[in-house]
This record gives structure tokens, C-alpha cells and sequence, in this order.
């Protein structure tokens, strides 16, 4: 493995932004535009599916301060996707502004725009409805090829061939497979057959969805959103508007937290078109209500998993099937299903002679999916990671040596991960440090405490990838100020995630220069350079390395000027130590000395851009390992202690990659143990708020440790990979694992509460 | 109404609905590091100091403030810029927006406990609830920044 | 959302009676639930000029005023004294500090709230309430009561006889809503146990026997439990039984 060494990558530094956010400073969308403006509310079905007979806003309009109030009659009748992804998009144009037919309990019927909250408010009650109730579609199961259908109108549209047809309620559907998995299934010794069912969990971002639009000084529409897509988010906002995209403008400022949910453009048409109509400033902030009940969570999933092993723990065969729930609408449908395999199958490829994926995607009349870290690997990890404890329960192995026994190495070309080859890979490594640390001899018989508590351990693998192969696309372009610092400008988005501040060290690298010597500039569609977005774990992976290629691009041209400075050929001066020098180290100028000159009587720019993509996605891997403390007489668990051990390649930084990890495992604990997603049979969501969709709190986590086994990914920056998806994967099956190991019983539906857990238990 | 209070240690008179919240209140006043995360009391991102305990300014009128002294992190600069650099070295700010309402109360914790054992912290910032970090590495700067005060 | 047209603060519990008996005022507690419902009030009374945010002490008693904080019977010495420290017990797990200093003890009862920890423990306490016109009362006589009531809240009295109490609920997670909270006190040589978060309002058995097998069977038998979105009925049969039987053994542990 190649180890390098680096003055700034690989350092704890500051995230660049800490100090003003702990302090409070402004920084949100919220806080940075102004409160004279438009409030933007909307008036949300009451029904899961119904046909809006008739609407009427007149007595409504009256309200004094009301400013607009607009209905389906008013939308350009174009369908699209909110989905932020990369044109042609994957998920079906499914979409309207607003809709006659509503098709979940949460769907727009009407945007209402007026002075002020109270006024909005009033407007809203006072808005007539009549409408034609449906019935809705809300068993998952029972979707496809159902009598209802959620998308019975002819102008749908799937852009791209995903399997998806509107007249059998499937968003997307496929399959694909290597060797003969029945014949080898058939071969085996074992065969674990079971489904795996997950939620659709809310990432319950502290900021929830808020966008603020006007007309700028060109009439242009400006758009300030709490986003992690800029450049999509101009797209479908055209679309959707049906105005050119060069007539917007999309700012992002600080970010309360995404994880995904802020891949999708949830909020944003609204206002747009609400400004784009009246040429009037307007703000809508979603309540945490419509974050809960009108976002974009996580796809519930049924994964039904076929393992086929010998007797001495060889794993010969696997074979996935996962029902998705797309909801309402298609955002992300196509996409994470994908995962559930893709992340899941290429962990086993050492013994694996054969493996099949199939799947749909249904639509239903619930709440409409989107893109939450992990994005369809959370789900298919919980499933495969479960059948291999349950697998090694079976054969009476110890699961960390069967998985060793199995696991990807380095070096093995991946068949169910289109043959990639792991380049870098310290997934066994992991395994190894995560066991020592977490004493897991020790740890894994089960320990009866008295006063009928028991403590148990479980364990599981992950992985994930670092990008969207031959589509994500990053780019940088660093420019020499004429003191001789740098200005970063990215279309990547920080979401707390410190990726301006990771993306300023690799400058810092690269130009021999401090940290505090680079500047990030704002993210702005109009000044920054193109950028998919932060989503799938790609920004470290993908703009990073286009930092560091424009880091090279600006040191030759740095070069360049300098050889004009100092009267000889480019070929006789190098980069060195922050400026350039002559190759005889007879004279030298300083990268200030450059800035200046770059001002004067100059006609080489000072500045370099660079695009990057990727043909490979080299995956993180990761192991976790928890111990529980379980009360067998009331079927509560504590977490007492979650050990993970990533290879994320090389980490920039690794206070950020270890917060990020400590962050991804107390989501991963929540969605393990109690955040549920449950609707009535009208087909509302009845954790509807943080009261009643319970996040962990400080007092819910136990201890957490966190090291890095580091491999060195030779595509990546620096060595790097990613973090910032994987780390949600494994608290999932290493708790239901650690339950089993304290109760005899598999949970194979999440969460596991204490009441699923007593009544289960034998 | 009129209601008259200490906000940040000046004296403001204001005109308010007797509805008008203390939280929608205070950043009408410019104090925008509150935070609004929840409609239910459970974040905790819009805790203030009144008459210097912590209280949920999401679910206190502004005309139950009428006479009180109110601060938040806009007034205590000096005093949380004292241990959130601590914070700050162990990356765990993150996405930042419920940083306030967390410094807030761990002010007002040590104020009250200036050396709880980690149990301590825990449990006085249960209610701050945060997304991002998995609190550790809050935990983790609050004790170093205990630990400086001690060499 | 909460419209409130006018807010008032009396002066005299006689004047805030008064405010009281108009159609569409409400008292503000804590405010913390009130603040989540779609309503519309006329007059909101703030009760925070009447001097009852104190826990008073006498010789016999504490008299904790109806404005006194849920933080504030947390940190008191006195009462957590008494209770062998089930009086933290009973609040440390609400939401979080912010939260509690909020809430109020007037406010907390006057609810009646079938999640209610602090009903519970004042159930079995012998606690008693005092009502502006209504007069003094058992905690278990206020909870039969109407909430439609207008009457002030004005005091929760506590008397200071040696008790033994033990404090236990059960939780999802960890500062969730309770899925099932046990009171369980020994006054006078007689232990009593209240049951709340069944998930309606806390009921109270009285003369339980002191062997932890026995006094689960007792309660378990008498009670019926209902189901909500945090747990069926059947599992909290089944836990009541554990926590009646682990609050007795911890009772009868307790040094006079």
C-alpha cells in the first residue's frame, strides 16, 4: 500500500465555519434574507387519494394581506421530478405544481402568499374544497398490478428505461444476475430465506425545507435555498416552471443538516413559482409537521434475501429481492433500489460462484420517498447482514470468522459491483481491529447481569460507494489572489459536513500553503463551476479530485507566469514551497509576488478549472460491533457500546470523518430501536412531529468508538474514498444480531422496540 | 401590547400580540441565533436564558417575558466563545443549527454545575437534540474544555 | 397554532377567579401543551404575579405553589429528601431541562394527563390539592374532577411524615412519553401504588401486601391498560407486573 505523507490532508483542522456557527451568527436561510417578504403557506390534502371537484379561493383572496392564492388551474401542466439528479433523470416526470389529483394525505392543493403568517393562515382555512375521495393505495405489497393506480395520466413520463409503467403502479423494475443462483442454491448445504422489512425513516434534519426567491436586478429569478443541489435545483425548477434555466439563479447559504432529504427540491417550486407570478419576494419554512409528513424520507423496503452456504461456512450464493415503497412519487425510486444489492452482494465476493438481484418499485398513496443517507444500501445491509448472523447461528460458526472467511480483499475484481476491482480495501482489517477493540470474544456469549438483564453482542459489515460512476460530475476552480492566497469556488455543497473546509486542505496541499491562506467562496449556480451536488458520498471523491487536478493546473500556470517574471523558459522554474523558483535556485518568486503581476500588464489568468468525473466508485467499508444491555421482563435495550472501524481511504480530516461516523451510528441506533413510520388507515403518518418520531437523544447512544483502518484509493484525492453514507449501515443488523443473542428471536422488521421484543420472546 | 424586558442586557419596549411568541420575538429583535427545529418542545434549538435559567422560548409568550431579563447567545458571546473553541477542535459543530440552543444551555449547566462529571453533561443537555454529530464529540470538547480550566 | 386575544396578569387569585369564569380564557401553565393546540383563546391568565412559584415549608408540610417548575421539585432537597429521591425520579426523564423549567406543577395536574409522572407520585403520596373555591382535596378526588372546572389550581400539599417511594416508569426511549409509570409509597405502615401512562389517566390501589410477587398479582389484577401509538395493551399487562414487582423489592430495601 502506498503510504504518503502530507502537512495539511490528513490533519485536524478547524471546520472553517465553526466558530460563526457556534456562535450563532447568521447564516441561514432563515437569518441572511430579509423578513420583509412574501409568506408562502400551502394548504395540504386531508385525503390519501382524491380528485379535487371543485376549489374555490374567493372568499380566501379577501383576507386583507393576501397576495396570490393559486390552484392546479394555474400550473404549467408540465410533469417533472424533485428528485436532484443528473439530467436525463432517473426518476419519472411524475409531478405537477400542484395536481387535480392529490395522492398522499400531505399533497399541495394550494399555494396561498400573503403579508404575513396570520393573514396566510386565515386564507387558508377559508380556502373551499370539494373533493372526490379515492381509494388509496396503502399496502406496499399489494401495489403492483393493483385496481388503483396513483399515476393513471397520460402525460407521465419515465425519461430514461427503468422498468417503470404507471399502468401497473411500478415506478421502476428489473433484474439482473451472474452464474446460475438456483443451481447453486440448490447445491448448498444451507439456505437462509427471509425478508427483511425497514421503514421509511425521516433524516429529521434540525433546519427543516426553507427557500426564499426574488427577482434580481435582471428580472432573473434568484433563489436562496437550504439545498445540497444547486445546478439540479435550477433544472427542475425550469422545468417545472417551464422558464429557461438562464432566467435562474440558485444560491445555497449554511445548511441545518441534509442527508439527503435536501437532495430532493421539496420546497423550492413553491415559492419560485410564487415570486415568478407576482415578481414579489417570498419565504416558505416548512413546519416540522410537513418535514415529517411531506418530505422526502427513506424508501421503506422489503428485502427478501436468499443466502446459500456449505456446511463450512463458504457463502456460494445470493439472491435479492427488494419491494420498494416510492410513495406518491418516483423521486429517487429507480436509484436507491439499486443499493439494496449493489452494496450489499460485492462484501461476499470472495466465495460467491453466483448472485441475483430483481426488484420493484411500487408506487402507493403514502408520503412520497426520496434519497437518506445510505439511500437503499441502509436497507439491503440490514437484510444481508441478517441472513449472515442468522446463517452463522445456523452452522454454530462465530460470525466475525465467517465473515472473514468470505469478505472482499484487496485486489479481487467485484463481479456484482460491475467488476470493478478493489484497489483499496482494509475491510478485513477492520474486521480484525474493530474485534480487539471491542473485545469481542469476550463480549459475544451471552452475559446474564441478574434482575433479568442479559448483555449481548452483535456485529455487522458495510459498504457503500464514493460517487456515481461516469455521471457525477465536481469541479473546482482555484484562483491566486494578489496576495498570494487562494479562492476556492465549488458547486459542492457543505452541509455541515466540513467539505469546504476538507476541499480547502487539499488546496492547502497542493499549493504548499496554510489552510487559512484558502477562501471558499459562496455557492452560486451563476459564479461557481458545475457540480452534480452532495449526494452519494461523492464530494471528498469526485470534487476533490478536481480540486487537486486544478491545484496542478494552476501551479503550471503560476509557472508560466512566473517564467515571464523571471526572463527564462517555463521549463527552467518549478513549483516549490508556495511560489516557484528557478530549477538552478538562482532566483525565486513567492505566490503573492505572482498575485501582484498577475495584475499588471498580464494576459495568463491566474486562475485554474478543472471538471472531474469518475469511471469507478471505489467503496468504503467499514465494521461495527455493539453490546447491549436487554431486560428480558420488559424488552428494553440499552446501547452500552458501539465500536466502528472505517476505511474510508485516506482521511482529509479526521476529527470531521470520525464526527461524521459518530453522527451516521446514532442514526443508525435510532432507526434500529424506535424512529417508526406508522399510517392510520386513512392513510396519515402518525409520528408527525419529534414528539412523537422519537430521535436519539445524548441519553440514548451509549459509548461510541470510532478508529480508521486506512487503505489508500489510487483514483481518489490523496488517497481518499468517502464517509459520509456508510457509517448509517451497520447499527441496523448488529442490534437485531445482539437481540437475537439475548432472546433466541430474529427481528426482521425495524424498529425493534421494547414491546416487539417481549411479546416475541418465547 | 407594550411589554418592556431585558434583552442582552438593554432595555427594550416593544408592541407585541399577546400570541406573539418569545422565540418569534427575540429574532424579530435580531437575535436570529434562536432557532426554530420543532412545533412540539423537544429540540430544545430555541433555548434562551430567562432571569438566567434556560427555558424554551418556543413556548414562552413574549408578554410572560414583560418585566424579565432575557439573553441569548447574541448577549454571551464572551462567556460561550470561552469553551466552544473546544468544541470547534473536535469538528463537532457540524451543521451548526442547534449549536445556540445547545451553548446556550451548556452555559447555563455550568453555571449551575462548573464541574459535572460527563453523566452530568449528558443529562442536563438532553433535551439540545442534534442530527449530525451523535454527541459524542460534544461531549468530548466540553470535557477537554473542563480539563483546561483544571491545569 | 394558539391565537390568544388578550393576555392578562392578576394580581389576586380573586381577580385571576374572575378572569377565570369568562368563556374562552384559559390559566397558563407551563404553557407547553397548550402551545400545541389549534385553538383560540380570549384571555390568557398568567398566573406568575401570585407568588406561587415557591415550595413553601412548614413544620407539616411543603406547600408547593401551582407555578412551581418541574425543575424545580427536581433539585429540591427537601422534597427529594422525603421521597428518597422519587421525585426526580418522576421528572428527570421529561424532555429535557429547558423544558421542565418551564412546566409547571399546577399546570401538570390540571391536565390530568394519563402520561402525567408527577400525578402519579403525588397520587400515592397523600399528596393533597387546593382549589381557589373549590378548597382542599386528595390529588386522587382533584383527578375526578371535570377539567371543565373553573377553578384555580393554586397548591399542591405534600405532608412531611417519613415515607418510603419508589419511582419507575418505562420508556422507548429515553425522554420519550412514558409507555408505563409506577408510583409506589409506604405512609403509615400502608403501601399504596398508582399506575400511569396506562395510557389513561393514573390509578391508585391502595393497602397493596409488601411481597413484590403478590402486590404485581394484586395490581395486574385490578387494572386494565390500553394501547396507544407507543405500546399495545398486552404489553403493558405485562410489564405493569414487572414494575409494581421491581418498585415494591426497591421500596421495601428503603431505610425509614
Amino acid at each position: 500500500m502506498e503510504q504518503k505523507t502530507f502537512h495539511t490532508v490528513n490533519t485536524p483542522v478547524r471546520k472553517k465555519d465553526a466558530m460563526q456557527l457556534l456562535l450563532g451568527k447568521p447564516a441561514y436561510v432563515e437569518d441572511v434574507t430579509p423578513r420583509d417578504c412574501l409568506v408562502v403557506k400551502l394548504l395540504r390534502s386531508p385525503h390519501a387519494h382524491a380528485l379535487i371537484e371543485y376549489i374555490r379561493t374567493d372568499v380566501a383572496m379577501k383576507v386583507p394581506g393576501i397576495e396570490c392564492i393559486f390552484t392546479y388551474k394555474d400550473v404549467p401542466n408540465n410533469r417533472f421530478t424533485n428528485a436532484g439528479q443528473t439530467y436525463p433523470e432517473p426518476s419519472p416526470y411524475d409531478r405537477l405544481i400542484l395536481d387535480r389529483r392529490v395522492r398522499y394525505v400531505g399533497d399541495p392543493v394550494a399555494i396561498v402568499a400573503g403579508a404575513d403568517e396570520a393573514c396566510v393562515d386565515r386564507a387558508l382555512k377559508l380556502i373551499k374544497v370539494k373533493y372526490q375521495v379515492l381509494e388509496p393505495v396503502l399496502d406496499f405489497r399489494a401495489a403492483k398490478d393493483g385496481q388503483v393506480l396513483v399515476h393513471p395520466e397520460d402525460n407521465w413520463v419515465a425519461p430514461l428505461p427503468v422498468g417503470a409503467d404507471n399502468r401497473r403502479n411500478l415506478c421502476a423494475a428489473g433484474g439482473e444476475s451472474r452464474g446460475d443462483v438456483e443451481a447453486v442454491l440448490a447445491d448448498c448445504d444451507r439456505v437462509i430465506d427471509h425478508v427483511y422489512h425497514t421503514k421509511a425513516c425521516q433524516q429529521a434534519m434540525m433546519e427543516t425545507f426553507r427557500t426564499y426567491t426574488e427577482l434580481d436586478t435582471f428580472g432573473r429569478l434568484h433563489v436562496v435555498s437550504s439545498t445540497q443541489i444547486i445546478f439540479h435545483l435550477r433544472r427542475i425548477l425550469a422545468r417545472a416552471l417551464d422558464i429557461p434555466k438562464s432566467k435562474i439563479r440558485v444560491e445555497k447559504t449554511r445548511v441545518g443538516g441534509g442527508f439527503g432529504a435536501k437532495q430532493t427540491a421539496v420546497a423550492e417550486v413553491y415559492p419560485a413559482f410564487v415570486t415568478w407570478k407576482t415578481g414579489k419576494a417570498a419565504r416558505l419554512v416548512y413546519s416540522r409537521r410537513e418535514c415529517q409528513t411531506a418530505g422526502s424520507p427513506r424508501h421503506e423496503m422489503e428485502v427478501h434475501v436468499r443466502l446459500g452456504a456449505d456446511n463450512d461456512g463458504t457463502i456460494r450464493a445470493l439472491d435479492v429481492y427488494t419491494l420498494s415503497n416510492t410513495g406518491a412519487y418516483g423521486d429517487h425510486g429507480p436509484t436507491t433500489v439499486g443499493l439494496t444489492a449493489e452494496k450489499t452482494i460485492p462484501m461476499y465476493t470472495k466465495n460467491l460462484e453466483a448472485h441475483r438481484f430483481t426488484y420493484d418499485v411500487v408506487y402507493t398513496n403514502m408520503q412520497a420517498a426520496g434519497a437518506y443517507r445510505g439511500y437503499g444500501a441502509t436497507q439491503g445491509i440490514f437484510a444481508v447482514e441478517s441472513a449472515v448472523n442468522e446463517l452463522a447461528d445456523i452452522l454454530g460458526m462465530d460470525p466475525v470468522r465467517l465473515r472473514e472467511q468470505n469478505m472482499v480483499r484487496q485486489g479481487m475484481v467485484m463481479p456484482a459491483y460491475y467488476d470493478q476491482v478493489a484497489n483499496a480495501c482494509a475491510l478485513d482489517r477492520c474486521m480484525a481491529r474493530c474485534a480487539e477493540l471491542f473485545n469481542w470474544e469476550e463480549k459475544f456469549p451471552v452475559r446474564d447481569m441478574g434482575n433479568g438483564k442479559v448483555r449481548a453482542a452483535g456485529v455487522a459489515m458495510a459498504m457503500q460507494g464514493s460517487c456515481i460512476p461516469n455521471i457525477d460530475t465536481g469541479s473546482a476552480t482555484v484562483t491566486l489572489g494578489d496576495d498570494g492566497t487562494y479562492l476556492l469556488s465549488i458547486g459542492a455543497a457543505d452541509m455541515g459536513t466540513g467539505c469546504d473546509t476538507i476541499l480547502a486542505q487539499m488546496v492547502a496541499e497542493s499549493m504548499d500553503c496554510d489552510v487559512d491562506a484558502v477562501s471558499v467562496a459562496p455557492v452560486d449556480t451563476d459564479t461557481s463551476p458545475y457540480d452534480s451536488g452532495s449526494y452519494a458520498s461523492s464530494t471528498t471523491y469526485i470534487t476533490g479530485k478536481a480540486v487537486e487536478l486544478a491545484c496542478e493546473k494552476l501551479k503550471a500556470r503560476m509557472c508560466e507566469i512566473a517564467a515571464g517574471m523571471l526572463n527564462c523558459d517555463i521549463s527552467d522554474v518549478e513549483f516549490a514551497e508556495g511560489g516557484v523558483r528557478k530549477l538552478d535556485g538562482s532566483a525565486a518568486v513567492t505566490a503573492a509576488d505572482i498575485g501582484w503581476k498577475a495584475q499588471c500588464g498580464n494576459d495568463l489568468a491566474a486562475r485554474a478549472t478543472v471538471s472531474h468525473t469518475s469511471p469507478v466508485s471505489p467503496p468504503p467499508y467499514m465494521a461495527g460491533m455493539v453490546e447491549i444491555e436487554l431486560d428480558r421482563e420488559t424488552g428494553a435495550v440499552e446501547v452500552l457500546d458501539y465500536v466502528a472501524v472505517v476505511d474510508c481511504g485516506t482521511p482529509i480530516n479526521p476529527n470531521l470523518v470520525r464526527v461524521q461516523t459518530e453522527g451516521g451510528l446514532v442514526q443508525g441506533i435510532g432507526m434500529a430501536l424506535y424512529e417508526d413510520v406508522t399510517y392510520n388507515d386513512r392513510g396519515a403518518i402518525l409520528e408527525n412531529s419529534l414528539m412523537q418520531y422519537k430521535i436519539p437523544t445524548r441519553l440514548d447512544m451509549g459509548r461510541l468508538r470510532v478508529e480508521f483502518e486506512s487503505s489508500y484509493e489510487p483514483t481518489g484525492p490523496f488517497g481518499a474514498k468517502s464517509v459520509g453514507e456508510i457509517v448509517i449501515n451497520t447499527p441496523s443488523p448488529a442490534i437485531a444480531h445482539a437481540v437475537f443473542r439475548a432472546t433466541g428471536v430474529w427481528h426482521r422488521e425495524l424498529p425493534i422496540t421494547p414491546e416487539k421484543i417481549l411479546l416475541a420472546q418465547k | 401590547m407594550e411589554i418592556r424586558l431585558t434583552l442582552n442586557g438593554k432595555v427594550v419596549c416593544a408592541d407585541v400580540r399577546p400570541d406573539t411568541l418569545l422565540l418569534d420575538f427575540v429574532r424579530q429583535q435580531g437575535c436570529v441565533s434562536v432557532k426554530r427545529g420543532c412545533e412540539t418542545a423537544n429540540c430544545g434549538l430555541c433555548t434562551v436564558l430567562m432571569d438566567g435559567k434556560p427555558v424554551l422560548s418556543c413556548s414562552t409568550l413574549a408578554a410572560r417575558a414583560d418585566g424579565h431579563t432575557v439573553q441569548t447567545l447574541e448577549g454571551l458571546q464572551a462567556e460561550a466563545a470561552d469553551f466552544v473553541t473546544f468544541i470547534a477542535d473536535q469538528g463537532a459543530e457540524q451543521c451548526g443549527f442547534c449549536n445556540p440552543g445547545f451553548v446556550m444551555n451548556t452555559i447555563a449547566l455550568l453555571r449551575e454545575n462548573p464541574d459535572p462529571t460527563d453523566d452530568d453533561i449528558r443529562a442536563f443537555l438532553a433535551g439540545n437534540l442534534c442530527r449530525c454529530s451523535g454527541y459524542e464529540g460534544q461531549l468530548r470538547g466540553i470535557r477537554a474544555y473542563l480539563d483546561s480550566r483544571k491545569k | 397554532m394558539l391565537r390568544i386575544k388578550t393576555y392578562a396578569r392578576p394580581q389576586t387569585l380573586q381577580e385571576a377567579w374572575e378572569l377565570c369564569q369568562k368563556k374562552g380564557s384559559v390559566v397558563l401553565g407551563g404553557m407547553l401543551w397548550l402551545k400545541m393546540q389549534n385553538r383560540a383563546v380570549t384571555t390568557a391568565i398568567d398566573l406568575q404575579d401570585l407568588g406561587l412559584d415557591k415550595i413553601e415549608e412548614t413544620k407539616q408540610e411543603y406547600r408547593i405553589g401551582a407555578m412551581v417548575t418541574l425543575r424545580d421539585l427536581e433539585t429540591h432537597e427537601g422534597l427529594n429528601a422525603l421521597t428518597h429521591g422519587a421525585m426526580a425520579d418522576c421528572v428527570k426523564h421529561i424532555v429535557g431541562v429547558q423544558f421542565r423549567n418551564v412546566a409547571t406543577v399546577g399546570g401538570s395536574l390540571w391536565g390530568r394527563f394519563g402520561f402525567s409522572d408527577v400525578l402519579t407520585l403525588f397520587m400515592v403520596m397523600g399528596a393533597r390539592v387546593e382549589l381557589y373555591r373549590g378548597g382542599v382535596m386528595t390529588v386522587e378526588e382533584f383527578a375526578a374532577r371535570p377539567r371543565t372546572e373553573r377553578d384555580l389550581l393554586v397548591r399542591v400539599i405534600v405532608p412531611r411524615k417519613p415515607m418510603k417511594a419508589v419511582y419507575l416508569s418505562q420508556r422507548n426511549s429515553a425522554t420519550d412519553f412514558p409507555v408505563l409509570t409506577c408510583a409506589l409509597c409506604e405512609r403509615d405502615g400502608e403501601i399504596t401504588c398508582a399506575v400511569g401512562a396506562r395510557p389513561a389517566q393514573a390509578v391508585c390501589l391502595k393497602g397493596l401486601p409488601d411481597d413484590p410477587e403478590e402486590a404485581a398479582e394484586v395490581v395486574a389484577g385490578e387494572l386494565h391498560f390500553g394501547s396507544n401509538l407507543r405500546a399495545g395493551a398486552e404489553y403493558r399487562a405485562r410489564i405493569c407486573r414487572v414494575l409494581v414487582r421491581r418498585g415494591m423489592a426497591a421500596l421495601l430495601e428503603q431505610e425509614d
